[in-house]
């Protein structure tokens, strides 16, 4: 792919965040970051703070304390920058049930500012297998290509840090093969990706790092071979893989 | 430059949203119709008296089917969290402001054009002497209660019970224009009898590029996480 | 609110105050020829309405301060004030028939301070049911703070669009218009009631805020609970 727009400084981090919500910390002064040429599974039980860590690094949620700094910048002073660099995919896929998947695009596509517009809707519904469908309406699609069309949303701008929260979720098993593939190949283009998963397996074919939260905190951060796994609960063996 | 390409492109997409559904357009002119209907057909007989409730009759129509048209505006948002999903692209929030506004302004519009068709059916009264007048303050009018509709509807969907809280917060404050309004109106509508017609304009105008400019200003503090 | 005025002090102010204003209202103030005792009324509904326009006057200038410094001391004051503000502004709605019905036969009237009032009134109410049922708390100060500057906008605008309005329908003027001759011992009394509601208003605020200061308080403990409980 082209490479993008913006010259991205190469991170994305959180200092010391907390995240409250009424009462219940989601996330209790997590600091970590991601480089481009990283690929990071952040991996954990539900309601580690995994989703509310990847929609703060989205620029979605504002910590209740701490800051969130992109290139060395808090956000919260210019948040353009990080938002022309960071693609993000989540459970809600941010499409317009009555536009076709390739008028969402379009319109995602304007709102980024992006060139050559038309070019690029293209080469993300290649990405994604896509763009036989690109004329359906994205309330007619199953959960499935629902994903694989919010996926091809996210990288419509070529972003330098790729944030996806679960996109395995609905996919069948060539997309989940196919995805995996260009995930995978993210770090030698020089993006960064942070992605989670329930399957550790699928997630350390992947990933070359592994962030562990659990209850709001950093367990573990650093390369995904050499983790802990028992004492993160982490069972490897067989291809199967569960969490305490 | 790049800000009007945005909110172009938003009020294109709420157009099309619009367009492949056409439920909110048909459900507010069949409302504004309903309560124009209701009156004309209730008050036949004092044919005059009615006359001089008009404006006052066609302003509320518009008010409700108003308040009907901002709440499918952001409730078509918030299906797969569309409204947060423009949030992420690099655009300021004032600017998705400006666009919902058109489209929500568009809407009315088009819905008063037909409730004025009707109206003037009905009543055996032409609106075309006083056209320019009227389209004035029925751009002024609703401009402004648009660009409240539009903030309002806005800070309602974070809410439970949405529509409610919408109309709450609605109309003590688009009292005035309204009021202003129908005020002006009646005025055009009879040969503006005491002349300076407008002053009349000119304060529907007032109230409603405050409010609208107010609206612009504090937008973003209601997308804000 | 200022801690070098002791709460205890504060209360004893208010207490003098009231008692003072009952005085006047009773001993003092001479009987109104025409509507003879229910017009002492009158030195409750009129300091209730100058109360409740001051009210929503600080949520104004506490939401302008959230806004631009994210102060929670700012939005804690914006909503205590909010809630008292509503019980002096229903006063004034109460107290607004219970004088004109007896005085001039009628339940209600569109003059200015009524009209004022229950505009104010319905605002009050709009910015207490914003707090009460959003669906994430934490948004609430952003969107009452929005709602308080936007509705101040309006107050200013119900001020100056209700005086031309009547300059247009005028009205008998009723129910006390601005100065309408007032007897000098009237005067005293209506200014020493406006006094000591505002001392009483301020006290009321002041008591409330304590309660979001101990809420507040009560939630950072919670807080640092939810922090101790995950150091496994």
């Amino acid at each position: 792919m082209p490479p993008g727009d913006h010259i991205a400084k190469p991170s994305l981090e959180v200092r010391n965040v907390t995240k409250f919500f009424g009462d219940l910390a989601a996330l209790k002064e997590v600091t970590l970051g991601i480089r481009c040429g990283e690929s990071a599974l952040l991996y954990g039980p539900n309601g580690a703070g995994k989703t509310t860590l990847m929609r703060m690094l989205a620029s979605l949620a504002r910590p209740s304390s701490g800051e969130v700094l992109f290139g060395g910048e808090n956000i919260e002073h210019d948040g353009t920058r990080a938002k022309s660099a960071v693609g993000f995919v989540s459970h809600a896929t941010f499409l317009y049930g009555e536009l076709t998947v390739r008028e969402n695009l379009q319109f995602i596509g304007r709102l980024f500012g992006l060139s050559h517009l038309e070019k690029r809707i293209d080469a993300a519904l290649e990405m994604f297998d896509m763009r036989a469908r690109e004329g359906v309406f994205a309330r007619d699609l199953s959960r499935g290509l629902q994903q694989r069309a919010s996926l091809a949303r996210a990288f419509l701008h070529d972003p330098n840090f790729v944030i996806l929260d679960e996109p395995f979720t609905g996919l069948d098993h060539q997309s989940v093969k196919k995805l995996s593939d260009l995930l995978q190949r993210l770090p030698e283009q020089g993006k960064a990706l942070l992605f989670s998963t329930h399957d550790f397996e699928q997630g350390a074919a992947i990933a070359s790092r592994l962030i562990a939260l659990k209850a709001g905190r950093v367990r573990y951060s650093g390369t995904l071979d050499s983790a802990p796994f028992k004492s993160l609960g982490i069972v490897r063996a067989n291809g199967r893989t569960h969490d305490e | 430059m790049n800000s009007l390409k945005i909110i172009w492109s938003i009020l294109l997409k709420d157009l099309r949203v619009e367009w492949r559904n056409r439920e909110t357009l048909a459900s507010m002119c069949v409302f504004g119709l309903l309560i124009v209907f209701l009156f004309n057909f209730a008050f036949e007989s004092a044919r005059e008296e009615t006359l001089r409730l008009l404006p006052a009759v066609l302003w509320v129509a518009i008010a409700f089917a108003g308040v009907l048209g901002f709440n499918r505006s952001f409730s078509s948002e918030r299906e797969n969290d569309c409204l947060e999903g423009m949030t992420l692209a690099p655009v300021d929030p004032s600017m998705i402001f400006v666009g919902k506004m058109l489209a929500n302004l568009l809407f009315l519009g088009i819905a008063e054009v037909v409730m004025a068709f009707f109206a003037a059916l009905w009543f055996n009264f032409s609106f075309l002497p006083a056209l320019g007048q009227l389209l004035l303050i029925a751009f002024f009018g609703t401009l402004g209660y648009a660009a409240l509709g539009t903030i309002f509807g806005a800070i309602a969907a974070n809410t439970r019970m949405r529509e409610v809280m919408l109309t709450v917060l609605q109309f003590p404050i688009a009292f005035w224009i309204l009021i202003f309004s129908i005020d002006a109106t009646s005025n055009a509508m009879r040969g503006n009898p005491e002349g300076n017609w407008l002053a009349g304009v000119g304060r529907v105008g007032g109230i409603s590029v405050v409010f609208t400019v107010a609206s612009f200003l504090l937008f973003e503090y209601v997308l804000e996480e | 609110m200022n801690k070098k005025f002791p709460i205890w002090l504060h209360f004893v102010l208010t207490l003098a105050g009231l008692v003072i204003t009952l005085y006047m209202i009773f001993l003092y103030a001479p009987e109104e020829m025409t509507m003879g005792e229910v017009q002492r009324i009158f030195y409750v509904h009129v300091p209730a309405a100058w109360v409740s326009l001051l009210g929503f006057i600080i949520i104004f200038i506490a939401s302008i301060v959230y806004l631009m410094k994210r102060s929670q001391h700012a939005d804690e004051l914006a909503h205590a004030t909010a809630e008292v503000g509503f019980i002096f502004c229903t006063c004034v709605l109460v107290t607004g028939p219970l004088w004109a019905k007896p005085a001039w036969g009628i339940w209600w009237t569109w003059s200015p301070r009524l009209t004022l009032t229950f505009l104010l009134w319905l605002l009050y109410v709009a910015y207490l049911m914003l707090r009460s049922y959003l669906v994430n708390p934490g948004r609430a100060a952003n969107l009452c703070a929005v709602v308080g500057v936007i509705g101040f906008a309006d107050v200013i605008i119900d001020y100056m669009a209700i005086r031309w309005w009547r300059t247009q329908h005028p009205q008998p003027v009723i129910m006390g218009g601005a100065n309408s001759g007032l007897d000098p011992r009237m005067l005293a009394t209506l200014l020493v009631g406006v006094g000591a509601f505002t001392i009483l208003f301020f006290l009321l605020v002041r008591v409330r805020l304590s309660l979001a200061e101990m809420r507040r308080e009560l939630s950072e403990i919670r807080h640092a609970l939810a922090f101790k409980l995950s150091e496994d």
